[in-house]
């Protein structure tokens, strides 16, 4: 026998006990960094681009209204249509869902309530307006158009 | 004593939970951040309410945009590029007195317009109105180009005051503020800021 052994056959394991680390390290950086969906978005979503922006920051008192042509267009038919929470909704149910969420808001941070209009690209003036038109009536007049964070040109 | 040694755990598998777990936020969690225009409606006017002052036709900046998405800027067609400078020549020209600002009982002149105090355009940024008619199947795009354009015109226009009286942009002092949003000096100075340059934009509907 020779003094020197022959090598073991083969790769040696690699050790990948900081593997999980790194891992962790990445998922708390997404559950700091980003928020929970909360509603599936059942319109068409091709927001437009704009620089004059404003970031919103308080979700608790945003309510989201989207607009767009529905994905679903063999169940929903063509057009605009306006989707509320988790449902293709009408015009005149907008009134109830503003009201069911300024409900939860205590009585003095409830003027700064925004309604954001998520509207498709496409979508039409008109039905904005419409949108807009019972805002005024129940007196929620904060409105903010949806749109992406554009670069200066 | 012999020394033992302490078998060492398999972790193996606590990179496979954590890469599920990582995969379970990818999914079900967004990273945008809402952003978009923000306006105020007009309130809402009881029956009975007196009719409302009636505002010169001078002070009065029309755009219009029909439903081919072609603009008519106070009676002739323009493209969206040149709102901007309009609106900014409109809203600056100062050729007049405006309405009194708060404390004040008379309107004063505006002191601090470059515009070219034209008789026939309005008289005081806070009597300029911006009045923008959209037709029923304007596209929403369209809409908020043109939006985005009056937007810029008063930020040009304040950022250019900012820079005369505190040495600073307009954008760089509400940037601040929303980092350090206590600070009630700043806060006072774009409030005044705002007051000299207010944006008033209505928007209506044509059918």
């Amino acid at each position: 026998m020779s003094k020197f052994s022959k090598k073991k056959k083969g790769m040696p394991a690699i050790n990948t006990a900081s593997l999980p680390d790194i891992v962790f390290m990445l998922l708390f950086f997404f559950m700091v960094a980003t928020t929970m969906r909360e509603t599936s978005v059942m319109v068409k979503q091709q927001l437009p681009t704009a620089t004059e922006v404003k970031k919103l920051e308080d979700k608790r008192l945003i309510s989201t209204i989207y607009v767009g042509e529905a994905e679903d267009q063999k169940k929903y038919g063509e057009g605009d249509k306006i989707q509320l929470n988790d449902k293709i909704a009408d015009v005149s149910q907008v009134r109830n869902f503003i009201f069911s969420q300024r409900e939860p808001i205590p009585e003095d941070e409830r003027d700064y309530m925004t309604t954001l209009i998520k509207a498709d690209i496409k979508s039409n003036v008109g039905t904005i307006n419409d949108i807009k038109k019972e805002l005024r009536e129940i007196n929620a007049l904060k409105v903010t158009y949806s749109t992406n964070i554009g670069v200066e040109k | 004593m012999a020394r033992r040694d302490t078998p060492e755990i398999n972790a193996g598998s606590m990179a496979d939970i954590a890469f599920l777990l990582l995969i379970f936020f990818l999914v079900t969690t967004t990273m945008d951040v809402d952003a978009g225009i923000s306006r105020r409606l007009p309130e809402k006017q009881p029956i009975d309410a007196p009719p409302p002052p009636v505002i010169k036709m001078k002070n009065v900046f029309e755009v219009i945009i029909n439903r081919n998405d072609e603009l008519l800027i106070e009676g002739e067609y323009h493209e969206i590029k040149d709102i901007k400078q309009m609106a900014i020549d409109f809203i600056d020209n100062g050729g007049g007195k405006g309405n009194p600002m708060p404390n004040e009982v008379d309107g004063k002149e505006c002191t601090w317009c470059k515009g070219a105090k034209d008789e026939a355009s309005s008289d005081h940024p806070n009597k300029a109105v911006i009045s923008l008619k959209s037709d029923r199947s304007t596209s929403y795009g369209t809409f908020i180009k043109v939006q985005n354009e009056l937007g810029k015109a008063y930020t040009t226009l304040r950022n250019r005051l900012a820079k005369e009286l505190y040495g600073t942009t307009y954008t760089e002092m509400v940037d601040d503020l929303s980092k350090d949003k206590g600070n009630a000096t700043l806060k006072d100075k774009i409030d005044k800021i705002k007051s000299m340059y207010p944006e008033i934009i209505s928007e209506a509907e044509t059918n």
